[in-house]
């Protein structure tokens, strides 16, 4: 299928692709001058600051892999710490196994929480709307279920993890950790631009609209919710593969974590979910405001906190801040 | 390639124990401007519904340009050329009015690539250029209903299926909705209306089907269909 | 793993009580979400204030667990319509958007779990109480108080939802809301009273079965999630929006956990209400009941 008619649509236009292009190079650029930044600026701050940057980056993460799919199709994933510990737990498979490096895990965990993606976007297939979020909620109970009944990967009781030797140019192994994590998170956030702005975007926002009018419209409605849950498990799984070296002890409890479960959620619903910023601009502001919080409250209060917002977003702005930031330009044009 | 631009014969459809359609046949010619009426419940939308793919029949077979479309999803038979409008007005809310019209446009591949200023071709044509860039939530109910032909227009089709393309409109609206219909129809579409609006179906159709209670009861040329005495019953006995 | 018809026999009858308990759980999912439509996936919230509350009762109060219940079924009735009215004015109104319902009441699950985390801690709290360490023997299967009452009280519950929503008018008309809003409005009735009424009825079944559950096993804030996905297997088992279906459901799903845990293993069941909600949402996503 050849998509690539570049004559309609603002969705796809010349200057479209050309404003993409520019998107693309500056989320670029900023991912690497963060990098650098996170080096320079760590060296004074010690371990702790690569400890924080680490948590809010894979939220950025998160927020962003969770959007592909429930801010631009609309179906909304409950399991988010099932396929985060999917690449968790992939890790601590191969490094058991082979002993592999980090950078084989990474995309080792994103082809397996890929792949469950692909399964729960054929389940897509008969379930809509609600009994979908029910249904990955389900699986991500199934998952945690199997985990804690495997003794091999730690079971219920959790397994340590060794930090390999840092070597190279890196201070410390949590520095590195900080700064795949930003690179990751960089790179999720440019294929969210891409995908929102491409026919598949396009396609996801007619769909999340209207199922049946969309397909009536010639979308091929399977076709691009499989994309969607296929890319949003493969970046959950990527985001949870660093995760063992980063807590070097993971049990179920850790892996499929409520914080996970709730701010992967919460970020873009409150950031705005239609478009690529929002879940970025959520996850920026939560995670820091929580990792700064922490110093002073529990983190069980951070997490009620972060529920309330939610709540509140929902209720009386459900176009997230993004929405809040367009209605006060439009107000005062 | 047969003359017939569409060809359904025996099309059954069941809803666990109701046959909601009783072997229906139906053929028609391109071009061609066909009535479908029936009263409430009779199995119209569910015809139609196996015409555009929304569902599967359990018996029958559905040719369309002489490629067998039976068990084709919607979005391929919308790509074959068959386009639809919903009886209530679906359109996508979280899009602009010409972000709707696009839709058809980018999903549906043809021959020679649409023109750059086919969108607003097309906007006109319905009358909604100005209202573009508006949401489809601040439009009326008629022009809720020409976005829906428009979006149907925009998909290129050979077959337009205009479900209840009328209802709750006034009288009016009725005849901008079926000088619309017209002028799809003169450049070489044909055009299946299923109405309840009596005098607009006469005025449009160059022949009437009847279908109660799941069957096909007449078939033929407006005003005989209309003295038929099965339709008679039907129609006027409400 | 050695097995007895003893063994099987006893876990059958504890699956059949379980699934009383799982019944009192689901009517309320049943009624607000099969019925009315309101995603509340935040009932398993509801069901753990319940239970912290009778745990509260008696060990503040000295008020007895089957007390409590009468007056928590009593407060829910009362403060369900004020709820309603909130879920109303926020979420439902706006009607456009399923995914905001469904994160609303997230959020609201995850609030209360939270707040009744920094509350009460995350111990386990059981109650103390003599009559529920009772066992009766019925030949080699033994029945304990702690599953046959909660069994009781759950059938007497359901009982009563049947008998309201078929036996008066006000439960005929949220029958037919969830058939079909309009038709509400021709019979003369308001539809958002019979919703209010519904939801009302569905929250003061959460409460009732939080203190079924603690009656029956310690719980910790977080073990409500686990009811989540078993309130939901068993109503969309049972139909979505039957009450006969979903008891029967209930004692399906019941039965199967407690053979599971003890042939397989206990850690496994939580697995089983799961797996068999995705096998019927993929499969037969009408329930088995239906058409």
């Amino acid at each position: 299928m050849n998509m690539d008619h570049t004559t309609v649509t603002s969705g796809v236009t010349q200057t479209d692709k050309r404003r993409r292009r520019t998107t693309e190079l500056m989320i670029a650029a900023a991912g690497i001058l963060l990098s650098l930044l996170l080096i320079v600026v760590g060296r004074t701050y010690g371990d702790y600051f690569y400890v924080a940057s680490y948590v809010v980056l894979q939220f950025v993460l998160l927020a962003t892999a969770w959007n592909v799919l429930g801010g631009y199709s609309g179906y909304v994933n409950f399991g988010s710490a099932g396929f985060f510990a999917v690449g968790c737990y992939t890790t601590i498979l191969l490094g058991k196994l082979f002993d592999a490096p980090l950078a084989v895990c990474v995309p080792a965990a994103g082809i397996v929480a890929g792949l469950i993606g692909l399964g729960t976007g054929y389940l897509s297939l008969r379930l809509r709307g609600v009994f979908f979020s029910i249904a990955t909620l389900a699986l991500a109970v199934m998952l945690q279920t199997l985990i804690v009944n495997w003794s091999y990967v730690g079971g219920a009781r959790g397994v340590y993890v060794l930090r390999p030797d840092t070597s190279g140019p890196f201070d410390s192994y949590v520095q590195l950790l900080a700064i795949v994590m930003c690179l990751m998170a960089t790179a999720a956030v440019i294929v969210a631009v891409v995908v929102e702005r491409s026919w598949i975007g396009f396609g996801l926002a007619a769909l999340r609209d209207d199922e049946t009018a969309a397909e009536a419209a010639g979308v091929p409605s399977l076709r691009l919710k499989l994309i969607a849950t296929t890319l949003s498990g493969f970046l959950m799984g990527v985001a949870g593969a660093p995760f063992p070296y980063y807590i070097t002890y993971v049990d179920p409890a850790s892996a499929f974590s409520l914080a996970i479960a709730i701010n992967t959620i919460a970020m873009p619903l409150i950031g705005g979910t239609a478009t690529w910023w929002g879940p970025v601009v959520g996850a920026l502001l939560l995670g820091i405001t929580q990792q700064v919080l922490t110093v002073t409250i529990s983190s069980a209060a951070n997490l009620l906190i972060v529920g309330v917002l939610l709540v509140i977003f929902v209720a009386v702005a459900p176009n997230g801040i993004v929405g809040l930031v367009r209605k006060f330009r439009e107000s005062r044009r | 390639m047969s003359e017939f631009i569409l060809s359904a014969k025996g099309i059954t459809k069941r809803f666990g124990g109701f046959t909601a359609l009783k072997g229906v046949d139906f053929e028609m010619a391109p071009g061609e401007r066909v009535g479908l009426i029936g009263p409430n419940g009779s199995g119209k939308s569910t015809f139609v519904n196996c015409l555009a793919g929304a569902l599967t029949p359990d018996e029958g077979s559905i040719v369309f340009r002489g490629d067998d479309i039976t068990t084709l999803p919607s979005w391929k038979r919308a790509r074959a050329g068959i386009a639809r409008s919903f009886q209530i007005p679906r359109p996508f809310k979280g899009l602009t009015v010409r972000q709707n019209i696009e839709v058809p446009l980018l999903f549906i591949p043809r021959e020679n690539a649409p023109k750059a200023d086919e969108v607003d071709r097309i906007l006109a044509s319905i009358g909604l250029l100005e209202k573009a860039d508006a949401s489809p939530k601040s439009l009326s109910q008629v022009e809720l209903r020409k976005l829906e032909l428009g979006r149907a227009l925009a998909a290129h089709p050979r077959l337009l299926i205009a479900d209840e393309a009328m209802a709750g409109l006034s009288d009016g609206e009725v005849v901008e909705i079926v000088e619309l219909l017209n002028r799809l129809n003169e450049s070489g579409i044909a055009i299946i209306m299923i109405e309840h609006i009596m005098k607009a179906v006469l005025a449009f159709s160059e022949r009437v089907i009847v279908i109660v209670a799941g069957e096909k009861i007449a078939d033929g040329e407006p005003h005989e269909v209309m003295k038929h005495p099965e339709v008679e019953r039907a129609y006027l006995g409400q | 793993m050695y097995v007895t018809w003893d063994l099987m026999a006893n876990a059958i009858v504890a699956g059949i009580l379980l699934g009383g308990f799982y019944a009192a759980v689901a009517v309320g999912v049943t009624i607000a979400f099969g019925m009315l439509d309101i995603v509340n996936i935040a009932h398993p919230a509801v069901m753990m204030i319940g239970a912290f509350l009778a745990y509260l009762a008696l060990n503040t109060f000295g008020i007895d667990p089957m007390i409590t219940m009468v007056i928590l079924a009593g407060v829910g009735l009362a403060i369900g319509p004020f709820l309603y009215r909130g879920y109303h004015a926020l979420i439902e109104k706006r009607g456009d958007e399923s995914l905001q319902g469904l994160a609303f009441f997230f959020g609201i699950l995850f609030i209360v779990e939270i707040g009744l985390v920094m509350t009460f801690g995350v111990d386990y709290r059981a109650l103390e109480l003599s009559y529920l360490s009772k066992t009766f023997e019925l030949g080699a299967v033994s029945i304990p108080a702690r599953m046959l009452i909660p069994f009781v009280v759950a059938m007497i519950m359901c009982g009563l939802c049947y008998a309201y929503l078929f036996y008066t008018f006000t439960g005929r008309t949220i029958l037919a809301v969830a058939q079909d809003v309009e038709a509400v409005r021709l019979i003369g009735a308001d539809p958002q009273r019979s919703k209010s009424v519904a939801f009302s009825i569905a929250i003061a079944t959460g409460l009732v079965a939080g203190v079924l559950l603690i009656l029956i096993q310690p719980v910790e804030p977080s073990i409500g999630r686990e009811f989540i996905g078993r309130a939901f297997a068993v109503c969309v088992l049972g139909g979505i929006a039957s009450i006969t279906g979903t008891v029967t459901a209930a004692m399906i799903l019941g039965v199967a956990e407690t053979l599971t845990a003890s042939l397989i293993g206990p850690s496994w069941s939580p697995a089983i209400s799961f797996g068999l909600l995705l096998l019927t949402l993929a499969f037969r996503p009408s329930g088995i009941f239906g058409r």
